[in-house]
């Protein structure tokens, strides 16, 4: 019976995650428009974007091949189920114990894998521009994402996601230096990983400086729609993972009962809306880096992520 | 029993090797040797895995071949039987590959011969039980080996990769010729039986480490012992490359724990902080050189300097605990190096059949001068897109497997009691991490540039699939690579023997588990289940592609590229391995190779073409190797004065000498 409950939990935070991140990047899109005083596009315009794709043909280049065209289906699949077992509303999800957090990063690099080779695949300069600059942030992103990981499971005993967020809430915890500089270690990551300014900006096209943008390029219809939900499903992972391991309040635990699972959806998107406002602010206040500074700036987050590790040693929470 | 069975194989290809030498212009000789080497490395591998598996209790036995005194002594127990199963696998998918492959040799009489003798060596190796066996098979596998680097030795560049190998190799030799010697003590016990009676002084323990690390360590490619490697590894034929990275190398591990874990008693945690610390540093540099080639099976050779970085992080962790009595951590680490080693053969071997079906297909190794293999040869592109998700360490593929247990095994660091250890083990974890993410960059570009975009010449554009057999020995090596991924719980319980043999505790057996989740402490602690990932994926690509596919427009037209409106006519204006890699270059390239780049850029009205070179140095050779063999240079330029002296000189020479020694032996009374 527990199990039957918890499946039926992962199941809703499977459809969960799929229908929020859509809202969640046409929510940080709306606000970014209202601080430049601009009217933006409505809430609900991703949707209505993906909707439109989809009725779209699809431009297939001559030179592309079959990886071109299944790339899409698997980068979306991989970054689905990434986004399904990070806890976003309950812990104690029935399928948690398949993936800890290296799992979890270590997929999105499959997702990258993917969408890297998709971009050398139809042989234009463009492509081949964003997927070496994306291999490039990528390297340097990922070994900072897992100093992070390193941190926090140290701190923890543990590299599951459920675990990390519990022993978060526990009392033992207290305020502590490393904990500091991983939270800013992960954001700088998690900026560098979603494409957002300052590392790349995610709004423009034709543009040198474009990374995420310029791999994509020749994806159209279909295609283009399965993509872009990836990558909303990433910022919201992303937000996910942030608020699952150094905001845990009001996660439901297995076994509560309907209203705490409800409860828990409710403090979740609103966590959600609190980290789409601060991103907003943050991009529209920041102005984008040049390509060649982005190593300097991830070198920051490794480091952070490397300090933490060694401040855990020679501090004690107060 | 089992032991007679592979010395027989051991000998069929030895006797194999032999007869060969005479028949190696006949039409059906190639097809015959990779034969008959195909059925004993089978034979062998079965043999072998069954032990494993079987849990035999050690058995040993001894011919009276060598030293007449000593005999050779041979023994099986779980690590032999272990990496055997690692050497005849990798043999028996050579072998298969090579029945397509080697057709298209054209010198078969520089490569039959040697091919099952350089097998043959191996298994010796690690079946030797006795110093002067292992110290024989060692250099008989050395010299066959470099006699297939050697089987071009007209293309230009290979004469020059054999003399460095030759060098190196002896090297390796002589090292543990001594540390063999310190071992054997002055009672001069050179059965393995009696080294592990006596244990050295800690002293000379260290020495032996020391000498064990330049031993082994220049077989397998630890920095800065690996200059030969990236030379000779590509210069064989491509079943051979297989090989020598995929098993040799890990022969060379063999070597290495064999003498650490088994021979030398118990470690000083000083050595948990040496070994990991090269692996290290091995893995990043590897994978850095790596990024800077553009000829395929280069890249791949610093690939293996990489992941023998990478098994030496989880051998040196494994020596770190067990000086502190955590057994527990040092199975773990152990199990996760030893995992390693197994997947690094499969994926290794898998990536030089590929390049080598490449190779045949278009008689081009450079990166630049391939592309849009994928739709001349789907199937190679295919087997070869699994090998570089496996190298790259992404799920549900076994790379990730071996560095998630190896990640697994630093978290533990914490609880060891040294300081040093304490700060240095998470570097390392920083060191494996940047090594991973490098790894898929270097594998987006080896894949892009070769198989996908437009052909950048005829031999590419014109390329036809590969042979069957080729094909065969590809496949199934994929097939292996997502096996080991998504059920390694059964692979891991095999290796419960060896550890328990080594360092006394094994990881809790996973076969028991539900949904096949690996778990090497605690549930609670981290677990990783490849089989629901990959359930899980394909489920949901399932989904996405059925719901498109339903609900979706399923128009689809073929056109030109966009490429933001300005489409480039010439395929040759596409992104090239080196411009590829220039952002990382740009990153790390001036500390690690101290690379500088020369633009010529013609002022306005000039027609010269504007010039771009960039300049690397490979920085550990600067360091060690130039001002060695300037010594010798220097050593020997003055030496020869020697030769061109008047009687008198040689005579005066002669009578100094002789009052030298008589000087020492007084001295000495």
């Amino acid at each position: 019976m527990a199990i039957a409950l918890d499946a039926v939990v992962q199941l809703v935070q499977l459809a969960l995650v799929l229908a929020l991140a859509p809202l969640l990047t046409g929510f940080v899109r709306r606000l970014k428009a209202h601080l430049l005083r601009r009217q933006g596009p409505p809430l609900l315009q991703p949707y209505r974007d993906l909707l439109r794709l989809l009725r779209k043909e699809v431009v297939l280049a001559h030179s592309a091949s079959w990886l071109f065209r299944v790339t899409p289906y698997l980068v979306f699949a991989t970054t689905w189920v990434a986004a399904a077992l990070v806890p976003t509303f309950a812990v104690g999800l029935v399928f948690s114990n398949a993936a800890d957090m290296i799992a979890i990063v270590a997929l999105l690099g499959s997702a990258r894998f993917l969408v890297a080779l998709a971009g050398l695949d139809v042989g234009t300069s463009f492509g081949g521009i964003g997927s070496s600059r994306e291999m490039m942030i990528a390297s340097l992103a990922e070994p900072a994402m897992l100093m992070v990981v390193f941190t926090l499971s140290l701190l923890a005993g543990s590299t599951q996601l459920s675990s990390i967020a519990a022993f978060m809430q526990s009392a033992g915890v207290g305020l502590r230096v490393s904990l500091a500089l991983a939270l800013v270690g992960l954001i700088m990551v998690a900026i560098a990983e979603n494409a957002r300014i300052p590392v790349d900006n995610p709004a423009t096209h034709l543009e040198l400086t474009m990374v995420h943008e310029a791999m994509i390029l020749e994806y159209s219809g279909r295609h283009l729609a399965v993509i872009e939900a990836a990558s909303y499903l990433k910022l919201l992972l992303y937000v996910s993972v942030i608020v699952c391991v150094f905001f845990p309040w009001g996660i439901a635990v297995s076994g509560q009962g309907l209203a705490a699972y409800l409860a828990g959806i409710a403090v979740y998107v609103l966590k959600l809306a609190a980290g789409g406002f601060l991103l907003a602010v943050f991009e529209t206040a920041i102005a984008k880096m040049r390509v060649f500074r982005v190593p300097d700036f991830l070198g920051a987050a490794l480091m952070l992520g490397f300090l933490a590790t060694l401040l855990l040693f020679v501090s004690r929470a107060t | 029993m089992a032991l007679e069975v592979l010395l027989w194989c051991a000998a069929a290809l030895l006797g194999t090797g032999v007869a060969s030498v005479a028949a190696a212009r006949h039409r059906a000789a190639s097809a015959s040797v990779y034969g008959v080497a195909l059925s004993a490395t089978t034979i062998a591998m079965v043999v072998a895995g069954w032990s494993l598996l079987a849990q035999h209790p050690p058995a040993g036995a001894q011919l009276p071949l060598g030293l007449p005194w000593l005999g050779a002594h041979f023994r099986l127990d779980a690590l032999t039987a272990f990496f055997l199963l690692v050497v005849n696998l990798g043999g028996a998918a050579a072998s298969l590959f090579a029945l397509g492959y080697g057709r298209h040799e054209d010198s078969p009489a520089r490569v039959l011969p040697f091919y099952p003798a350089f097998l043959a060596g191996m298994n010796l190796v690690v079946l030797a039980d006795d110093a002067f066996t292992f110290l024989f098979s060692w250099e008989f596998m050395s010299l066959t080996s470099w006699a297939l680097v050697m089987a071009h030795h007209r293309r230009s560049g290979n004469a020059a990769a054999g003399y460095i190998y030759l060098l190196m190799a002896s090297l390796g030799t002589l090292a543990l010729l001594l540390g063999f010697g310190l071992l054997a003590g002055p009672g001069g016990g050179y059965a393995f039986d009696a080294m592990r009676e006596a244990a050295p002084a800690p002293r000379v323990a260290g020495v032996v480490l020391a000498l064990a690390l330049i031993g082994t360590g220049s077989k397998a490619g630890l920095v800065p012992l690996h200059v030969w490697l990236p030379l000779a590894h590509p210069a064989a034929p491509s079943h051979v490359s297989a090989l020598m990275s995929g098993v040799m190398t890990k022969v060379a591990v063999y070597g290495f724990v064999r003498i650490v874990f088994d021979l030398l008693g118990p470690p000083a945690w000083w050595w948990g902080a040496l070994v990991p610390l090269l692996g290290g540093v091995t893995a990043v540099l590897g994978v850095l050189y790596a990024l800077m080639q553009h000829d395929l099976k280069r890249l791949l050779a610093y690939h293996t300097v990489e992941n023998i970085g990478i098994i030496f992080i989880g051998l040196g962790l494994a020596l770190a605990f067990q000086a502190n009595g955590m057994q527990a951590a040092a199975a773990l680490a152990l199990t996760a190096a030893l995992f390693h080693v197994f997947n690094h053969s499969l994926f290794k071997s898998l990536l030089f059949f590929g390049a080598g079906a490449v190779l045949t297909a278009t008689g081009e190794r450079d990166m630049e001068r391939l592309g849009g293999l994928i739709h001349r040869m789907p199937l190679t592109a295919f087997a070869f897109l699994v090998g570089s998700a496996a190298i790259s360490a992404l799920p549900p593929f076994n790379g990730f497997v071996s560095e998630w247990l190896t990640f697994q095994a630093i978290l533990l660091s914490p609880a060891l009691p040294q300081w040093l250890l304490k700060f240095l083990v998470p570097a390392i974890g920083a060191l494996l991490a940047l090594s991973a993410a490098l790894a898929a960059a270097c594998f987006v570009k080896a894949f892009g540039v070769t198989f996908l975009g437009r052909p950048r010449t005829p031999v590419a554009r014109d390329a036809a699939e590969t042979d069957r057999w080729s094909l065969a020995a590809m496949f199934a090596f994929a097939a292996l690579c997502l096996l080991a991924g998504i059920i390694p719980g059964q692979f891991l319980d095999r290796l419960a023997p060896v550890t328990q043999a080594l360092v006394g505790a094994h990881l809790p057996l996973q076969e028991e588990r539900s949904w096949l989740t690996i778990v090497p402490i605690a549930e609670s602690r981290s677990s990783y289940s490849g089989l629901m990932l990959f359930t899980f994926i394909a489920l949901a690509a399932w989904i996405a592609t059925w719901v498109i596919h339903r609900y979706a427009s399923a128009a689809t037209r073929r056109s030109a590229p966009w490429d933001c409106g300005f489409p480039d006519a010439s395929p040759l204006t596409q992104y090239t391995a080196g411009s590829f890699s220039q952002p990382i270059r740009r990153v790390f390239g001036s500390v690690v190779f101290r690379a500088h780049e020369e633009v010529d850029m013609p002022p306005p009205g000039d027609a010269r073409p504007a010039r771009f070179a960039v300049h690397l140095r490979d920085v550990p050779w600067d360091l060690f190797y130039v001002p060695a063999a300037n010594a010798v240079a220097f050593a020997a330029d003055h030496l020869n004065k020697v030769q061109f002296m008047s009687i008198r000189t040689y005579l005066t020479l002669v009578f100094g000498a002789l009052v030298v020694l008589l000087a020492v032996l007084a001295a000495w009374q």
